[in-house]
């Protein structure tokens, strides 16, 4: 469950909203960044926050892709293969991340390093192919750019 | 014609609130709170804007639907769920202008009696919650926001709220489930949220852009405005633009700018000095041109005469290098991950066409698929809930009128040339 901290600072995004329902969203959000990804422990903390049934709460966070349910690397690179990255060579990147990282698409890297997620479309097409890594952009990527952005991911 | 959506973007400190103001910022809300609400509104009518959001619904029209709701509170509601793949116009006013929005949002609140404001971000973009937040704050200690704004008596609130990447969120209906907690999966209209919108009162959900126009159209009034760009859809517009041109990017242009014009005047010509070969003229969901069909005035009423629509003016284009089966493909994987399941003809058919589409890519195509496509096509057009699976069959349908023969040879030499190239 979740300490006081946290708990005020859901009681404080609550009160943006008319109805508690609508805190759901920012709650998860808190929640995945407190447990790094929604367990059903993170959910239920969530459920009892909120005072909310834990079914609806599964049912909301199983529905949005950016919520994750299982935990992660260090480090999550999401990596746009949407049409403006892919004619610009986004593919070759994710078999470049495959080969230099080994990790796979919606997979974790053995060494916990990396997590990879494929994205549709991250608002970064004049600058495709693009990726966020954690919460950062980067942009224009080539596979050497990639090799000197991710250096320092660790 | 003079930048205003992106007036002072190249200042690093655009974000500021003192930058905002040294440029005439919030001048133009205090402009708005000495009028009556009802004089606003007439400049919006006179204005002519329309949505920018993708359908290009008279603005005017919609506000004064939710104004004539007697229902109260009423919400306002910014669409900033910026998903569809080719759009980013919104993203530079996000981060780089959010005070234009905010101030934009206030003088509709303003206008339509709307004391509280949402602004649903997409997830993707986590550096504009920060500075939306900022900008917000900034906005409230100068009573810009808050109860009784520059004392006149007015109240507005304004709050940030995140999506989860879901593309289906910047569906009205759905982007109002999504804030109120659940999946975002479109509700049955009517009622429209003009009536029963977010916590059953009547919402009003306009995206960033239309919103970020309310300020130059008190600048200027409605009847300048109406004289920018397009007869029936003026005002300004953002146009952003990728794939192989020479200088990608975000452009606020006149609506009805001319496609070609666009791409080979504005963005420098097609990339290394390569050949045309296709252009989707409104962000993916939109019927692809082929080369020699861009001859073509950008808005709302043009565009679809000539077979697509202007969607959120996301210009994709395309050089002979590039498969259109695999572009294709591509869309549909994505329209199949979107949709968010509630009716049978989109969560079936997406899944239906990127299974064929993905046969025919990887040259395990047969005959007879092409046709295939195109009835499973016909029994998606006009029957599902939202526009998602209309987008889908018509991204399907415009690619074999134009590329026909490429799937013809994908499926007869069961191979595709490009990518082998590639």
């Amino acid at each position: 469950m979740f300490n006081d901290t946290v708990i005020n600072e859901i009681n404080e995004i609550r009160a943006k909203y008319p109805d508690r329902k609508s805190a759901l969203l920012p709650a998860l959000y808190v929640a995945q960044r407190e447990f790094g990804w929604l367990s059903q422990e993170a959910m239920e903390s969530v459920a009892h926050a909120l005072n909310l049934p834990a079914a609806f709460v599964r049912g909301t966070a199983s529905f949005y892709s950016m919520f994750k349910h299982k935990p992660v690397g260090r480090n999550v690179i999401q990596l746009c293969t949407n049409v403006s990255c892919m004619i610009l060579g986004a593919e070759k990147l994710v078999d470049f991340l495959k080969t230099k990282y080994g990790v796979e698409p919606n997979a974790t890297s053995e060494d916990g390093r990396f997590s990879l997620v494929i994205m549709e479309c991250i608002g970064a097409c004049g600058t495709a192919p693009a990726m966020l890594v954690n919460t950062d952009f980067h942009e224009n990527l080539t596979e050497k750019s990639l090799e000197k952005i991710l250096d320092k991911y660790k | 014609m003079e930048n205003f959506l992106l007036r002072n973007i190249d200042n690093p400190n655009s974000a500021d609130i003192g930058e905002y103001e040294k440029s005439g910022g919030y001048k133009n809300l205090t402009r708005a709170l000495g009028m009556e609400a009802a004089e606003v509104l007439e400049e919006v009518k006179a204005s002519g804007l329309r949505g920018r959001g993708g359908a290009g619904f008279p603005t005017f029209m919609k506000w004064n639907f939710a104004k004539a709701d007697p229902k109260f509170p009423k919400y306002l509601l910014c669409n900033a769920d910026e998903g569809e793949p080719g759009t980013f116009k919104d993203r530079p006013i996000l981060e780089k202008n959010p005070h234009l929005l905010i101030e934009g949002m206030a003088i509709s609140g303003y206008v339509l009696g709307a004391e509280h404001g949402y602004i649903y971000l997409r997830g993707e973009y986590p550096a504009a919650k920060d500075i939306l937040e900022a900008a917000i704050k900034q906005a409230y200690e100068k009573n810009l926001l808050g109860d009784n704004i520059l004392g006149k008596g007015f109240n507005f609130s304004l709050a940030v709220h995140q999506g989860a990447g879901a593309y289906i969120c910047g569906e009205e209906t759905a982007l109002i489930e999504s804030l109120e907690g659940k999946k975002g999966q479109p509700r049955t209209k009517p009622p429209f949220p003009v009536n029963v919108g977010v916590w059953d009162m009547p919402t009003i959900v306009n995206n960033v852009e239309t919103l970020s126009n309310l300020p130059l159209i008190m600048e200027i009034g409605g009847e300048a405005y109406s004289k920018i760009g397009s007869e029936e859809c003026p005002g300004p517009k953002l146009f952003c633009v990728s794939g192989f041109v020479e200088k990608p990017g975000v452009y606020e242009l006149p609506m009805g700018t001319n496609l070609k014009d666009i791409i080979y005047k504005h963005c420098g010509g097609i990339k290394n000095g390569g050949k045309l070969k296709a252009v989707i003229p409104g962000g993916i969901s939109t019927p692809v041109f082929p080369a020699d069909g861009i001859d073509c005035a950008m808005d709302f009423v043009a565009v679809p005469k000539a077979g697509s629509m202007l969607g959120s003016g996301a210009v994709i284009v395309m050089d002979e290098s590039v498969c259109m089966v695999k572009v294709t493909y591509r869309a549909l994987k994505f329209f199949e991950h979107e949709s968010c399941g509630k009716c049978v003809p989109c969560r079936e058919g997406t899944d239906w066409l990127r299974k064929i589409l993905e046969r025919i890519e990887n040259g395990f195509g047969r005959e007879g698929d092409i046709e295939l496509l195109l009835d499973v096509v016909k029994v998606m057009i006009g029957r599902t809930f939202c526009p998602l699976g209309d987008g889908a069959a018509g991204v399907v349908t415009a690619m074999i009128k134009h590329f026909r023969n490429e799937f013809e040879e994908h499926i007869s030499t069961r191979k595709c040339k490009l990518s082998e190239a590639n």
